[in-house]
């Protein structure tokens, strides 16, 4: 792994911010078009927790992720094309057509599957954890979740059960502000979701979400305790989806806030804010940003081509892998 | 061959299977404590240790989660439920996670893990100690149930829904514990999906599970004293159910009962009821008889215990209404 925070390292990181706004926008405008029909939601505004994350982990380190998975999914390593080909639920898809945008899986890249009910993967975190240390492996499991799936009752359990075990896992909060529709002071007593690691004697930390660096550096140290065998972290990143809860509208419309707290936050520019650092401390030029942008466009329009092209799934295949078949591995 | 109690087929199936394979490990709240699990668990905790002999915190939902967890990245987990009822707090676990995430990602990673659901009931426990909940978990696409009725089973079919790479809910009477018969000492395997005629008959099929075999056989052989000559079919496995024996005997006999151990609205009678109308209709000379739990939560009080819980004499009586139909 590279030191991220050197101007090579940081290129990396804004590359993999900006696949990711410019898939989402793409996948967004899709949407629309109707070409893309299954519940899509959109990560834009977020880039930098799953690209900051993502780069301080291996292969054989596992990410589960959640219904707003494509940001996650992307930084991991996983395949574009397949990841498109999936939101058009086609048989070339992550997972052949079968989880929709929601769920694609890669598990060669450590992308094992999203759940898409809060809360629901982090248990399953857990529980690889336990498994690689079972294994004898240094792999680490990290799972992503938003503010809102704090409130499910599993979310306790899993942090008191990774504590006590002292299991390599960590708990990456994606707080957004919103719950679906419900804004955080609305559902939640206590906003400052980080303190709640507390009760679980694990470090609990709050972090700008939305500056990649000190993601990657704070997430960086969270992991490494975890494969040292320090146990668990809870951080919790503060970020803001632009768009709304699914789909590409901003919930603007629907009365569900405003826009000049969206302005706020678009001022707030991930993405911008990393293109700022990287002209400063990396030396990127204009025409060097020209060919980085060109370069994702091409990528995307070719896997958005390929998902157009590919065929869907044929309906004989409806009661294949009900079950998998077959003896012990 | 040698005959042992069902308890100790099941503790000497989670030695071996723990033994013999180091992706096995046991999990669960109450795992090293006798009186959860009947004895079962004896032993476990002094020969492989806390790490693979699991106990937990009262945390059902996150447990069972770990568990799908640790079989996604490569275990064969044992989940020990030491009541079913329990098993309500980690319905999303089970049914949203375990039971989908084959098919739902395109058929890539499995969930091999072996759901140990014990049924605890009688004794005046009421209705949240109590409950038996096979039917709702064989609903469920993605889940394979199966319900061992002698300590052979027990052993075997533990064995295979361990090998299994899918889930398995594997669900333990434990009226049964006290139960001996005839087990092999090594390892073996009774196929999923495969069951079994208990006795040949050719006046009616009765098809029972789990604990309710064992009523079973005492009412044919009340029965048999009243000339009627049933066959006895254990299933074994619910989910893959083998129609091809039921249906066989159905078509041989022509009258079928169920005694199932489950709430009759719903339960397994009522899906082999339905399996035997569709595709053994013309068959049929009676009605089909069910015999089950009344749709009531348990009682605590042993008068109403008695009357809830079917036995030999409900099952007999079931076999003799449909004959005179």
């Amino acid at each position: 792994m590279v030191n991220n925070t050197s101007p090579e390292g940081l290129r990396k990181l804004y590359t993999t911010m900006l696949t990711i706004r410019r898939l989402e926008e793409r996948l967004g405008e899709l949407v629309e078009q109707r070409e893309i029909q299954c519940p899509t939601h959109l990560y834009i505004g977020q880039e930098a927790v799953a690209a900051g994350v993502c780069a301080n982990l291996k292969p054989t380190d596992w990410v589960f992720s959640n219904h707003r998975n494509h940001g996650h999914y992307i930084a991991k390593g996983g395949d574009l094309k397949a990841l498109v080909a999936e939101c058009y639920v086609k048989s070339t898809g992550a997972s052949r057509g079968r989880g929709g945008s929601m769920h694609p899986a890669q598990p060669e890249m450590g992308l094992p599957g999203s759940p898409a009910i809060l809360s629901g993967s982090l248990p399953l975190a857990v529980g690889a954890a336990l498994a690689f240390r079972l294994q004898g492996k240094d792999s680490v499991a990290v799972v992503f979740f938003g503010d809102g799936a704090t409130n499910e009752g599993v979310f306790y359990e899993s942090l008191n059960l990774a504590s006590l075990k002292k299991l390599p896992v960590v708990f990456i909060c994606e707080n957004n502000l919103y719950a679906t529709h419900m804004p955080v002071g609305a559902c939640l007593a206590n906003t400052e979701l980080y303190r709640k690691a507390a009760a679980f004697c694990i470090p609990g930390l709050r972090i700008d979400g939305n500056n990649v660096v000190e993601v990657y550096k704070e997430s960086g140290k969270a992991i490494a305790a975890a494969r040292r065998g320090r146990g668990p972290t809870l951080l919790e990143c503060m970020t803001y989806r632009w768009r709304g809860h699914v789909g590409p509208s901003t919930d603007v419309d629907r009365g569900l806030r405003s826009q000049a707290e969206l302005d706020a936050w678009m001022a707030r520019c991930p993405v911008d804010a990393a293109e700022r650092l990287l002209k400063e401390k990396g030396g990127l030029t204009d025409a060097e940003k020209a060919a980085i942008e060109e370069n994702i466009a091409a990528e995307i329009e070719a896997a958005v081509t390929f998902a157009r092209r590919s065929p869907y799934p044929d309906d004989k295949e409806l009661l294949t892998d009900v079950f998998k078949e077959g003896k012990c591995r | 061959m040698r005959t042992i109690p069902y308890v100790q087929a099941i503790n000497e199936t989670l030695h071996q299977a723990i033994a013999g394979d180091e992706r096995v490990f046991l999990i669960g709240a109450g795992v090293t404590t006798p009186w959860y699990v009947g004895g079962t668990t004896v032993g476990l905790l002094d020969r492989f240790g806390p790490e693979r002999i699991i106990d937990t915190p009262v945390s059902e939902n996150a447990v069972t989660g770990a568990a799908i967890g640790a079989a996604l990245a490569g275990m064969r987990p044992i989940l020990m439920h030491s009541r079913m009822d329990f098993m309500f707090y980690a319905m999303d676990q089970i049914a949203n996670q375990a039971a989908n995430w084959y098919y739902m990602f395109g058929g890539q990673l499995s969930v091999p893990l072996t759901i140990w659901a014990i049924v605890n009931r009688g004794g005046e426990q009421a209705a949240q100690h109590s409950q038996s909940l096979q039917a709702m978990f064989t609903h469920i696409p993605g889940l394979k149930v199966v319900m061992p009725a002698t300590p052979y089973d027990a052993k075997g079919l533990l064995l295979a829904s361990i090998a299994d790479d899918n889930p398995v809910i594997y669900i333990d009477d434990r009226w049964l514990y006290e139960k001996t018969g005839e087990v092999p000492e090594e390892m073996f395997t009774v196929p999923l999906g495969k069951g079994i005629v208990r006795k040949d008959g050719k006046d009616v099929t009765l098809v029972a599970t789990s604990y309710l075999v064992t009523e079973a056989i005492k009412a044919a052989a009340t029965l048999e004293k009243e000339g009627i000559d049933v066959e006895l079919i254990d299933p074994r496995s619910l989910k893959p159910l083998d129609e091809d024996l039921l249906l066989k005997s159905v078509k041989k006999t022509g009258r079928l009962v169920i005694a199932d151990g489950g709430w009759k609205t719903a339960g397994i009678g009522a899906e082999l009821a339905a399996l035997a109308v569709e595709k053994a209709f013309k068959y049929l000379k009676s009605p089909v008889g069910r015999v089950s739990l009344p749709d009531a939560p348990a009682p605590a009080s042993p008068t109403l215990e008695k009357r809830y819980y079917p036995d030999a004499d409900s099952i007999a009586a079931s076999v003799r209404e449909i004959l005179k139909s």
